[in-house]
């Protein structure tokens, strides 16, 4: 094995192409690291992209934030400008493991994982997050949604790494909220999870929302229906329960050592619920 | 100096909250664990594990993991012999199948190699042809008649006829007679129960360094509870003679019961000796879970009567326990501490163990009692409930007590239960109101306690402090308690004595540190000792004054006179008879051994506190209060330490901890990820009250304290969260799933 | 497989070490370094035994590189105390009994120092979550969290 410390994408990219998927990208290393010491990977090159320019930035772009991909979990939650912007987004974040990972694990490593139950990345998905990928052939974005396409699967093609998560500017009256349910406090990976992210209108209803779900399927997924279910709302009980229905309906998981199907199906419907209750009150908070 | 015959009351050093004499290495990171130890030319060893829940070994090659560069040793169960003793051949099979893999993990061979690439590099080169068994992992499933067999023939002589071939054992206690006793109740409830197997969960991954000589002679480092026990079983494995090794414990990071066997040393030791050179072996976290021992999981039947006013007219209970692949009596102490708590005229437990494929169990913490008194306690509560009875008020009407004719034979002497139960009732917690969605929830607990084989070497030191040699590794402060037992006795400072862990070649047997035995067996031959090193001490004295030596006596740390009739003579310290012994008489040193008995059993009484989201079935301790019975609280702070981390442990057993087999056999949770034993976050404050009623069988007084605090939390919690929901929960752990389907279940 | 050279500052000294590329900085710290007061008790950061801190951030040792370490700055629990004396943490874990294994301590005290660098005033509650990552089996935290907050007021005091 090697490790190496590219000073450029360009850089990234060439090693990334001629390494025939032998070489894999470390930020955080907290999944890394853990795929290597199981034996699930026996990468022959690590590409430590920490020493790229930027990668450890956030930026103000556009009125939005550019997040690097080394960016860590505890910097990001110690960014006053991320927290105000996005504070689901910031709180998903830095739910991702103990106070230890956070002070290494990454936004981007997380969405790279393809993991249904990445927590920031439902989070990134309901605030309509882009991600920025470098290539053989420069820069391209894809909104977050679209990024995993499966289990562990990425559109990331031969020679592309992701160096950023952009997250928009923000409306007025506007604001997001993530939840999770873990069977501990703390040190466990959701069992199910919802990002939800709200618009006012000037009555107070609500004018736009998005609605992300996950663990509950084989990837994080966007959830339109639920959205419309408290589009016009003021999030009185039928919408609620609409969105409740919206949310259970796109759900689609398994039983497996961290919940039953049947459990996660209920949970989602009641964590998208409460995370709807507090993007609400704190877009109110914003008006 | 019958010291049997009363206990001391007055008490300079024990009773204090000294610092413990490992706490400096400990917070510095001096202090040297199983992994923290290094020889020169130390291979490193690794060891193949099975993929299987069960199969045949048809063949295993090794000549290729042999042929490449670096690997200096590969062996295999053909390495070793086949031990008459069946419980050392189970032992040695756990170590390395022999013939089959009896569970997922299980050891099939080890490699020794210059470092630990080459040592992963070698084990793929291990070819091991397999043919696939059927296999069986749950309980209930392994008792049937047509179960998968997991071993042939490994039934005892108490298991009845026509019992299922992978039933070993049976066991039965009670008294009286059950049917007049249920004819007697206003109402009686049955039900059955499940607990899941669970791990110890010891932080600190089993390790070892093994160095094996070309004339014979070893040498053994390895955190464990008891190097004795590792050089017996390591010798017997490795056919050599107990004093040719020498085994030496390091620090250890936690055991619980479950560093009370071997499972990689002889394995190292096997390696060092077709190696030719020290090889160290350092598990890792996922094969802990794996390969070492679990407790048991169980299927339990409990039937209870009780009359309106809450007496208890009769209980039976049916244990069904598995402990692995290999014979396991652990029910037989469930079977007995079922109904330890009550006084009753009609009580019957009968036990049953049956193998599976899963890993040995190993003991944990009171092995066999938490999952026993779970049920008990369960249905005793909702007993309460059904007759509108205040739960601690039935527990007292029914409590054992001295003279009790306790259901697995033994009179009660002298015990705490009572007390506890009275401290819990007059305890504010008790009284506290209790919020929406949020139950509270008792339990007594019960453990035996044990004494054992043990010896003790004192020795006055010539600047007038006490060294004093033990065989039994410190897991929970043992080191300070045996020394401020020492120093009460000497009549010297704590700081004058320092206790040493001693390797197999320096002192007679001792018994594993387990049953909550240490501070009560080491400390009472301690005090022994003590007494030997005084009555030199005192002789020496007499000598000096020219006087009879039964005319000293040892008083606040120095001889005296007896009286005015022995003579006039300033009394001499410890210090000032130690300063001139080697012209008195040589070095003066006092030692004990003994097999002790008289530990004096254990209760206490846990009240919990819990709320239950009733959305998503998540419990949260909200509040957690320990009483127990220590019989003389030697140093009260670790006392407190092993009552809150025993009720840390239960909680966790409680609500999410658990053995997660899949269809395959294959553990589904070998981490800390998804085995989840409770992080800081989980958990509220744990209070914590300490009652004294004097063990007779110990010259202070003291009694075990160590497991019976796992007990309680089981049913605690569960009957916390029954009345929290409002519908009774009989499956352990509670996990969250569980418990929201209960909620939904009942509409 | 060629080895890494190392440099990095190692409780206030300059280190250096050798390294293979897949090492990890615990297995550097341990093996190359005879540094063991870090101890590896899953080597998948979820027990927190290995924590030291990197560049001012705790991190599980055992999930950072070794060649990661290039010009960091590490602090282990060997760098605590100072000359005769513990840090107060350190006398505050004996004196109130906040061990008792101690194969969770190192981790566990160099995560509260890092926590009281950054909030000398913490609740219980922020105790018990800054510290959910470092697995205790003994103590059931309690009197851990006591002693966290008695060095703290300790620091605070002085």
């Amino acid at each position: 094995m090697q490790y190496m410390k590219p000073q450029t994408a360009a850089e990234v990219s060439d090693i990334l192409a001629r390494s025939e998927g032998a070489a894999r990208i470390l930020g955080g290393g907290t999944d890394l690291l853990v795929q290597m010491r199981s034996g699930m990977i026996e990468p022959e090159t690590i590409v430590d992209i920490k020493h790229l320019d930027g990668i450890r930035d956030i930026t103000s772009e556009d009125g939005g934030l550019r997040i690097g991909a080394a960016v860590s979990g505890q910097r990001l939650g110690e960014h006053e400008g991320a927290k105000a912007l996005w504070p689901g987004v910031v709180e998903a974040c830095e739910l991702i493991g103990s106070t230890q990972i956070q002070g290494r694990c990454t936004m981007v490593g997380n969405l790279c994982n393809g993991g249904p139950a990445a927590d920031s990345v439902p989070a990134m998905i309901a605030a309509a997050a882009v991600v920025r990928i470098e290539g053989p052939d420069g820069p391209r974005d894809c909104p977050a949604e679209d990024f995993v396409t499966g289990p562990g699967k990425t559109v990331l093609g031969k020679g592309e790494f992701v160096s950023s998560v952009f997250l928009p500017a923000r409306p007025k009256a506007a604001s997001d909220a993530y939840l999770r349910f873990i069977p501990r406090t703390e040190m466990d990976i959701a069992v199910a999870s919802a990002g939800v992210n709200i618009e006012l209108a000037d009555d107070g209803t609500i004018k736009s929302a998005r609605v992300a779900i996950g663990a509950v399927g084989p990837r994080v997924i966007l959830v339109p229906d639920a959205a419309d279910a408290i589009i016009g709302s003021k999030l009185e009980d039928p919408a609620i329960a609409a969105l409740v229905r919206a949310c259970e309906a796109a759900s689609s998981p398994i039983d497996d050592k961290r919940g039953t199907a049947e459990f996660r199906t209920t949970v989602v419907g009641v964590l998208a619920k409460r995370a709807a209750r507090i993007a609400m009150t704190r877009a109110g908070e914003n008006q | 100096m019958n010291f049997q015959s009363s206990s001391k009351q007055d008490f300079k050093v024990v009773g204090t909250r000294v610092a413990r004499p490992d706490g400096v290495d400990k917070v510095t990171g001096r202090a040297l664990y199983g992994a923290d130890f290094n020889v020169p030319g130390c291979q490193v060893g690794l060891i193949l594990r099975s993929p299987h829940a069960h199969a045949r070994i048809d063949n295993i090659d090794t000549s290729e993991a042999l042929a490449l560069p670096g690997v200096k040793a590969v062996v295999t169960s053909a390495d070793w012999g086949v031990p008459e003793d069946e419980g050392l051949r189970d032992v040695q099979d756990n170590c390395l199948a022999r013939g089959k893999v009896l569970y997922d993990g299980h050891a099939v061979a080890a490699v020794a190699a210059k470092d630990m690439v080459t040592a992963r590099a070698a084990l793929k080169l291990i070819r091991v042809d397999y043919t696939p068994l059927p296999h069986v992992t749950d309980v209930d499933e392994a008792m049937k008649p047509d179960a998968p067999v997991v071993q042939e023939a490994r039934a005892d002589e108490s298991v009845p006829e026509g019992s299922g071939p992978n039933v070993t054992h049976y066991c039965e206690f009670g008294h009286g007679d059950l049917d007049a006793g249920f004819a007697k109740a206003d109402t009686v409830i049955e039900r059955s129960f499940t607990t899941a197997a669970t791990h110890q969960g010891y932080i600190e991954p089993h390790a070892c360094v093994a160095s094996y000589g070309n004339d014979g002679k070893a040498d053994l480092w390895c955190t464990t509870q008891g190097q004795y026990l590792v050089r017996d079983l390591c010798a017997g494995i490795m056919g050599m003679e107990g004093s040719q090794l020498r085994v030496t414990p390091s620090e250890i990071g936690g055991g619980f019961g479950g560093k009370t066997t071997v499972f990689i040393e002889p394995v190292a030791l096997a390696l060092s000796r077709k190696a030719g050179r020290p090889v160290k072996i350092v598990m890792s976290r996922v094969d802990v879970f794996r390969a070492t021992g679990p407790t048991v999981s169980s299927s339990m039947d409990v039937r209870i009567g009780m009359t309106k006013d809450g007496r208890i007219t009769a209980g039976e209970a049916k244990l069904r326990y598995q402990g692995g692949a290999f014979p396991c009596g652990t029910v037989d102490m469930g079977a007995q501490a079922a109904f330890a708590a009550y006084d009753m005229e009609a009580v019957r437990t009968r036990g049953w163990n049956a193998l599976t494929n899963r890993p040995k169990e190993a003991a944990y913490r009171a092995p066999g009692a938490p999952m026993a008194i779970y049920a008990v306690e369960s249905v005793v509560d909702e007993l309460c409930q059904q007759l509108e009875l205040d739960p601690l008020d039935v527990r007292l009407k029914n409590a054992a007590d001295a003279g009790t004719k306790a259901s697995y034979g033994v009179t009660f002497d002298q015990i705490g239960l009572r007390a506890t139960l009275e401290a819990a009732k007059e305890h504010a917690h008790y009284h506290a109101p209790l919020g929406e969605n949020q139950g509270r929830g008792l339990s007594c607990g019960f453990w035996f306690n044990f004494g054992g084989n043990t010896s003790v070497s004192l020795a006055i030191n010539a600047d007038g402090t006490a060294s004093v040699t033990e065989g039994n590794p410190d897991i929970g402060g043992s080191r300070a308690s045996i020394s401020m037992m020492a120093a009460e006795e000497l009549g010297i400072p704590y700081d004058k004595v320092r206790t040493f862990i001693t390797d197999t070649g320096s002192l007679g047997q001792n018994d594993v540190t387990d049953g909550s035995r240490v501070t009560f067996a080491v400390g009472l031959a301690t005090i022994k000792a003590a007494r030997a090193a005084i009555q030199v001490m005192c002789a020496r004295a007499a000598k000096i004054w020219g006087i009879d030596e039964d005319a000293v006596i040892w008083e606040d740390g120095a001889a005296k006179p007896s009286g005015p009739n022995a003579g006039d003579f300033e009394p001499m310290t410890l210090a000032e008879i130690a300063a001139i012994s080697s012209e008195t008489g040589g070095p003066i040193a006092g030692h004990h051994e003994v097999n002790a008995e008289g530990a004096g059993v254990s209760f206490g009484v846990h009240l919990a506190d819990v709320e239950v989201d009733p959305e998503t079935g998540a419990t949260t301790v909200l509040r957690y209060t320990v009483f127990q019975d220590a019989g003389k609280a030697v140093h009260p702070d670790y006392v407190e330490g092993q009552m809150q981390g025993g009720a840390a442990q239960g909680i966790g057993w409680a609500l999410n901890e658990e053995y997660i087999y899949d269809e395959d056999g294959r553990l589904q949770n070998a981490g800390f990820l998804d085995y989840r034993i409770p992080v800081a976050s989980d958990l509220p404050a744990i209070d914590t009250v300490i009652l004294e009623i004097p063990n007779p069988g110990h010259p202070y007084g003291v009694r075990g304290v160590g497991e019976t605090p796992i007990v309680p939390p089981l049913a605690a919690l569960s009957n916390a969260v029954s009345r929290a929901v409002g519908v009774r929960l009989h499956e352990l752990p509670m996990s969250p799933p569980k418990i929201l389907k209960a909620i939904m279940a009942q509409g | 497989m060629k080895n890494i050279h190392v440099s990095t500052v190692l409780n206030g000294d300059e280190t250096e070490f050798v390294c293979a590329p897949e090492e990890t900085l615990l297995d550097a710290l341990r093996g190359r370094l005879g540094m063991t007061g870090a101890k590896e008790g899953c080597g998948t950061g979820d027990c927190g035994a290995c924590t030291v801190e990197m560049d001012g951030r705790l991190v599980c040792s055992c999930l950072v590189l070794g060649a990661e370490a290039e010009g960091a700055e590490i602090k282990t629990v060997e760098g605590m105390a100072v000359g005769e004396g513990l840090h107060p943490l350190q006398q505050a874990f004996i004196d109130h009994a906040a061990l008792q294994c101690g194969i969770c301590t190192p981790g566990i005290l160099v995560a509260a120092k890092t926590l009281l660098e950054r909030n000398p005033d913490p609740t219980d509650t922020e105790v018990r979550y800054w510290l959910a990552g470092n697995l205790c089996r003994c103590t059931g935290y309690d009197k851990i969290i006591k002693a966290v907050q008695i060095a703290a007021a300790d620091m605070r005091g002085a």
